[in-house]
């Protein structure tokens, strides 16, 4: 644990509210892309989160969770805009 | 403090506050373009911002490069999602907000 891990650990805990404040538009969105665009929101947030707290703990395994979870986070927003657009808004 | 770590913590201090201006973005924009426009500006500097202050403060060399790929990967694959989504929007029809004549939404 490094000595300004306070700092870096107050900030991983704003962007964890800024997720739960994104899910405000995940409940209420009027369309689908609302609330895909939210979702994408809050997994950058996680990833924001995943790698400061590897920064404040010194745990660099941690960086390779939040890679891999940046790829999927990716990979969801294009499988779900292609799918509504090829499917009519099937969800 | 050294002037390596005043610069971690002001990069943080950065990336929160842009990470809350897309939040707020999301939250008060009027359509789904103006939300994308939030989502892929401010969270992708927010973004940038705070996993540069990570990767300042992992001392390492391979995490350095991890966090610096990671910082990387977000830049480019954050404006595309945003970018696939309004296009999806826009191929289902959905108009974009304008302001009418009453001048109310």
């Amino acid at each position: 644990m490094v000595e300004f891990a306070t700092a870096l650990l107050a900030v991983a805990a704003a962007f964890v509210v800024f997720a739960v404040v994104a899910l405000y538009r995940v409940f209420v969105g009027p369309t689908i892309h609302d609330r895909v665009i939210a979702v994408n929101v809050m997994g950058t947030n996680t990833v924001i989160a995943i790698a400061l707290v590897s920064a404040a703990f010194d745990e660099p395994v941690f960086l390779d969770v939040a890679l891999v979870y940046a790829l999927l986070n990716f990979l969801l927003s294009i499988a779900f805009s292609k799918f509504n657009v090829e499917h009519g808004g099937v969800l | 403090m050294t002037p390596v770590e005043w610069a971690i913590v002001g990069l943080a201090v950065l990336g929160a506050f842009f990470g809350g201006v897309a939040a707020l973005g999301i939250v008060r924009l009027p359509d789904v373009y103006t939300r994308a426009h939030a989502a892929s500006k401010s969270d992708t500097l927010g973004a940038v911002l705070a996993v540069g202050a990570a990767a300042l403060a992992l001392q390492t060399d391979l995490s350095t490069i991890k966090a610096v790929f990671l910082l990387t990967f977000m830049f480019l694959t954050n404006p595309t999602a945003a970018h696939a989504i309004a296009r999806a929007a826009q191929d289902q029809g959905i108009e974009p907000w304008t302001v009418d004549e009453e001048g109310e939404s």
